[in-house]
């Protein structure tokens, strides 16, 4: 068969690449395309009506054009013609065209709708296909609106071909992807569900997708599909590599319905009839057995398949997490792997052994590997192998192997790759504070990976070394004598200077009773640095010489003359010429007891959660979008406290998030001027407080420490982050938040929104004129909220406006008597939050201006994702959220009876999984959920204690950022 | 799967296929991120790649390779099969292909993908099944006039890359 000739040549679209294909410039190229594209156009435009024939060409170059990543703005139309040719060929072109360049033109929309209509009720299967193939590729909003009523039933209708039951299933998928409030199984359910067991094969492998997805959404409704998925399974297992035909692949029987279903019962705990849970346990044995026997083949096909099967097998096996027996098996199998000629099989089970390192039954089978990924850290050729190799072995990090792991990353940071310092340099920094028995030894670690990849070391290592050697008096003169040390090395980093400074000018007093470091000596070692080193570093040595004169009095004198220096008094950067002019007058006429009183030793840090660990939570987190990641920052800042930013940068930040051209840079620009986000600048960081407390109070905060305690206590004010934005109006009038005249929240906008927290739909508010009912539904960090709005009386509302304190779509200007309008809200939780978003409504009714604000139903609980679990993890996870402000409680009076079913509902409302038989009280509730936002997840256990003689409740919020706990906490007591 | 993408040893992208929508502009920025990173991979270096918040897996076939994005749930190495499978299909459908059967018939490799593949899962993994639904397609098609054919004097003579099959090595 010629190479180029399959099916229907067109031969002026192979003449016309080859063209293309000769062109010697990109010049040339485009001077080819336009010169074809002006040809098409007086085609499509001439007088003579083309073929079908020509127009497939055409649009076929067109498209060709476009995939070489050239514009095309016209052929729209003659492609949605070629969809009504009853040519197969120029069907199929038309759907292509239409599929890889659509277009949101509604009139468009409309043909093509029609066209995709005609042929789904034409009963010719492979014209079904073609239109299902293009409503999956499409998969707008606007398809989903025509047809996901429709394609359910054609799945499931008993005179459905194969083939065109296989297209519908996955066109459903895409469409519940993309709009799942469209897509309603309902009356389906139990059908789609059966087509687990169909004769079909293939049918099978494309309905167990779309189960899978919709079993994530409501397990409940397609619980059953566990046991068929087992008993199908079991029969792929146990088959002879013959029986399945043509869906044996290279001797394995059908290897991606077998992973398919591996996957869908990953949706699920462990199946409870004893009956279906011994058979996938066997499934399970077999897989793992088979692993063990000699190939079928030498192909590597064989063996990519089997061993498919085999990951995804474990993956089920760590979900379970509940079959020590299968997962030390699991473990010693990926531990044959670790050693395996085939890279890609050495990644896969590096990757898959981090996984089962936190399980407790096999933590302990996974550190006898250790010598195995320390010599894969050292010796792997390819960089993302090593980088699999580094994540385990910090999973598989605890008291017994710490010094090992981390003396081996250290190590490996001098080689290693630069895409994967930052990172390692965390996980260092993280490990030697998680498992530091004498602090000493953290301490030289530190000090090494700043030695050793000091570029990489970021603002949060340093400030977190120096918060643990404040907090305990035992290091701190170990810590001054090693970094007096470490300076003296000729080149060293500046990150080594910051911590140097800083802690000599703590407690360099500790050493200097040795005459090699008596103060003249560290002034001296520090001030040969200042000169090489940034502003900020400067100013912190500035901070750290002024203390210098107060620990010691005999410097007094060299240091004053530093200070009043031209290169620093006169400084040409305020800041340090500020410290240096302050500086130098405080030492000249305060007098000793005000010096140290000013000057005294940093108090100890509260403990918090470690930066460094926020910090690579965020890191690892889903891909972060630039508004997300500056918004990290700032509530980082002060959260940590400990690590936060420097002290202007609050200020700074605002202003450029104002100027951040994103489509939500309005969003956080309001938040400023939102009434919500009063918020105190959370930037209260310790070190700069301490130090450099800039801007306009700078003197007074230098002279007065109390200005720094008072930063660190400021409780953290959470800004409204909650993104809500309207669909798809990029262009609307700018969000009127600071428009005059909104009226304050009701008296009982907080009552209004209570009702919501453990329930989505309702009516909101209701007066004489107006009532406002929402629905609302979410999934993960998303949400979407339809509100309507009613009109109880007879007469028409003018001038109908909403304004949210973020950016809404307009709603309907008038509101006829009697009658509703919609409002859709898109929404999406950045990172949690404590205020809900502000409401407001306007409208004219006969002549009065109505105006009320509402707050918005939107609650944090909202985006829970509930979490199984059994009693022991719930309880070690409990422990293990045993800081003080990790946890929230509140001891209040029933507002409402006790009884144990609505308290059930309602604990179910809120979003969490209410777990059974986990507390020894049976009275008590415990609940467990994860918050997805998008910038991080937040675990929660929840403890909901009932007194019913005194009618008095207990509740204990437990979850990993304080500001959650308290939230949770303050919403929930409101409930019961 | 999140999408699909062929491209030549030169990083001329040859075929690409999203199931999530996303704007042309974001398109062409992946697909140049991802050409550039793949193509400065080592032969014997591992087939799957951290990338943003997916994983990439990808297999050189002599002058293309294939490249899919998968989410942190999906199998590695089924998907290295689905790529397998579907070389094995164009395999079939135009006899030991090669680049250039890509480049000259890009709507063929569309549409035998859409068989295979839907909204990013597997529809039909069985060959026969698949091919069965090509050829009749084909079938269906008017009488083709030979005349219309591509005349192998069409092809640029001194591509060897593209012309050898994507099995031979």
């Amino acid at each position: 068969m010629p190479a180029v000739s399959k099916g229907d040549g067109m031969r002026g679209l192979a003449v016309f690449i080859s063209d293309i294909r000769n062109c010697k410039s990109k010049e040339a190229e485009i001077k080819r395309i336009n010169k074809e594209l002006a040809n098409i156009r007086s085609k499509f435009k001439g007088d003579k009506a083309l073929d079908g024939y020509s127009k497939k060409k055409y649009v076929c170059k067109l498209l060709f054009i476009f995939l070489l990543g050239h514009d095309i703005d016209f052929g729209h139309m003659e492609a949605v013609n070629l969809l009504s040719s009853n040519k197969y060929t120029e069907k199929q072109i038309g759907y292509l065209f239409i599929s890889v360049l659509v277009n949101s033109n509604s009139e468009l929309i409309r043909l093509i709708n029609n066209a995709i209509k005609n042929d789904l009720s034409s009963r010719n299967p492979t014209f079904m296909c073609l239109a299902l193939h293009c409503i999956a590729n499409v998969g707008s909003r606007e398809m989903a609106e025509a047809f996901a009523g429709e394609i359910p039933r054609i799945l499931v209708a008993g005179d459905t071909m194969d083939s065109v039951k296989q297209s519908a299933a996955l066109c459903l998928l895409r469409l519940y992807k993309t709009s799942p409030d469209l897509v309603l199984m309902g009356e389906w359910t139990s059908r789609v569900v059966h087509l687990l067991n169909d004769q079909h094969m293939g049918v099978v492998t494309a309905a167990i997708s779309l189960i899978t997805c919709l079993s994530q959404k409501n397990p409940d409704e397609f619980k059953t599909c566990v046991s068929l998925a087992v008993s199908r399974l079991s029969r792929i297992v146990s088959s002879a590599s013959t029986d399945l035909q043509d869906y044996t692949y290279y001797f394995v029987p059908a290897p991606w319905l077998s992973c398919k279903l591996l996957r869908l019962l990953q949706c699920y705990p462990p199946p409870e009839d004893g009956a279906v849970k011994g058979r996938l346990v066997e499934c399970l044995e077999t897989i793992l057995n088979k692993a063990q026997e000699p190939p079928k083949s030498k192909k590597v096909q064989h063996s990519n398949a089997k061993n498919a099967i085999l990951f995804e097998a474990i993956s089920l096996i760590i979900h379970y997490d509940s079959e020590p027996n299968l997962l030390v098996r699991a473990c010693n199998q990926l531990g044959q792997f670790l050693q395996h000629r085939e890279t890609n099989l050495r990644y896969l089970a590096l990757e898959s052994m981090c996984t089962l390192a936190s399980s407790e039954f096999s933590h302990e089978a996974v550190k006898t590997h250790i010598e195995t990924v320390i010599n894969a850290l050292k010796t792997e050729r390819d960089v993302s192998v090593r980088q699999r190799a580094a994540d385990l072995l910090y999973a598989m990090c605890d008291r017994s192997n710490a010094k090992q792991i981390v003396a081996e990353m250290l190590s490996y940071l001098e080689t290693a790759d630069y895409s994967i310092r930052e990172e390692m340099v965390l996980k260092v920094a993280i490990l030697a504070e998680k498992y530091a028995v004498d602090y000493s030894w953290y301490v030289d670690t530190i000090l090494n990976l700043i030695r050793i990849a000091g570029d990489y070391v970021s603002e949060e290592v340093w400030y977190r070394v120096i918060q643990i050697v404040i907090n305990r008096d035992d290091v701190q003169g170990y810590a001054a004598k090693t970094v007096f040390e470490a300076l003296q090395a000729p080149a060293c980093h500046e990150n080594m200077v910051k911590v140097g400074g800083y802690i000599l000018g703590e407690f360099g007093n500790l050493i200097a009773g040795d005459p090699r470091s008596s103060p003249l000596v560290q002034f001296n070692l520090l001030h040969s640095k200042f000169h090489l080193c940034s502003v900020p570093t400067r100013a912190l040595l500035l901070s750290a010489y002024i203390k210098f004169i107060n620990l010691f009095p005999e410097t007094k004198a060299t240091i004053q003359e530093v200070l009043r220096s031209d290169s620093q008094i006169r400084n040409s950067d305020v800041e340090l010429q500020q410290r240096a002019v302050e500086y130098l007058k405080l030492s000249s006429i305060a007098s000793t007891d005000v010096l140290a009183t000013v000057l005294e030793e940093m108090p100890p840090f509260p403990e918090r959660e470690s930066s460094i660990l926020a910090k690579l939570k965020k890191k690892k987190g889903p891909g972060a979008v630039p508004v997300s990641e500056l918004d990290d920052g700032k509530r980082e800042g002060g959260e940590l406290n400990g690590g936060g930013d420097r002290g202007p940068d609050s200020s700074a930040m605002a202003a450029s998030n104002a100027s951040t051209p994103s489509p939500s840079a309005d969003l956080l620009g309001l938040r400023s001027a939102a009434p919500v986000s009063a918020a105190p600048p959370s930037a209260g960081s310790l070190l700069v407080d301490v130090f450099s407390e800039s801007g306009s109070g700078a003197p007074s905060a230098a002279v007065n420490d109390d200005g720094f305690l008072r930063d660190l206590e400021q409780p953290t004010e959470t800004s409204d982050t909650l993104l809500v934005e309207a669909p798809g109006d990029s262009d609307s009038a700018p969000p009127s938040v600071a428009s005059e005249d909104l009226a304050p929240p009701l008296p009982e906008a907080d009552e209004l929104l209570n009702k919501f927290v453990c329930k989505n739909n309702g009516v909101l508010y209701e007066n004489q004129l107006l009532q406002i009912g929402i629905k609302s539904e979410y999934r993960q960090n998303l949400g979407r909220m339809y509100l309507f709005y009613g009109n109880k009386t007879s007469v028409q509302f003018a001038s109908f406006s909403t304004t949210l304190n973020v950016q809404t779509k307009p709603v309907e200007p008038l509101v006829e008597g009697g009658a509703q309008v919609q409002q859709v809200l898109n929404i999406e939780c950045i990172t949690d939050f404590s205020e809900a978003p502000l409401l407001n409504i306007k409208f004219r009714y006969g002549g009065a201006l109505q105006n009320l604000t509402l707050k918005l139903p939107v609650t944090i609980n909202k985006f829970f994702q509930p979490t199984e679990m059994a009693s022991h993890d719930f309880f070690q996870r409990w422990k293990q959220l045993s800081q003080p402000q990790q946890e929230a409680q509140k001891i209040f009076k029933a507002n409402h009876g006790m009884d144990t079913e609505v308290l059930k509902a309602k604990l179910l409302g809120l979003g969490t999984a209410l777990l059974e038989n986990v507390d020894p009280n049976p009275e008590n509730y415990v609940c467990a959920g994860v918050i997805q936002t998008k910038s991080q997840q937040v675990g929660c256990l929840l403890r909901l204690e009932p007194n019913a003689q005194a009618q008095m409740y207990r509740l204990t919020l437990r979850s990993s950022k304080d500001t959650v706990s308290k939230r949770l906490c303050d919403l929930l007591a409101e409930q019961f | 799967m999140q999408f699909m993408l062929l491209f030549s040893r030169q990083g001329k992208l040859r075929l690409q296929k999203w199931y999530v929508p996303l704007c042309d502009k974001e398109k062409r920025r992946i697909g140049r991120e991802l050409v550039q990173t793949i193509l400065a991979r080592k032969a014997k270096m591992c087939s799957f790649l951290e990338w943003r918040d997916l994983k990439v897996v990808y297999k050189r076939y002599a002058s293309l390779y294939f490249c899919c994005a998968i989410e942190e749930q999906d199998n590695e190495l089924i998907t290295l099969e689905i790529i397998h499978r579907y070389v094995e299909l164009l395999d079939k459908y135009f006899g030991s292909v090669c680049e250039l059967d890509i480049i000259f018939n890009f709507e063929k490799a569309y549409f035998i993908l859409d068989e295979f593949l839907l909204g990013g899962e597997a529809q039909e993994t069985s060959k026969k099944s698949v091919l069965k639904a090509i050829e009749q397609a084909d079938q269906l098609q008017e009488n083709i006039d030979f005349q219309m054919r591509l005349f192998p004097g069409v092809l640029v003579p001194n591509m060897a890359s593209e012309s050898s099959g994507l099995f031979q090595n």
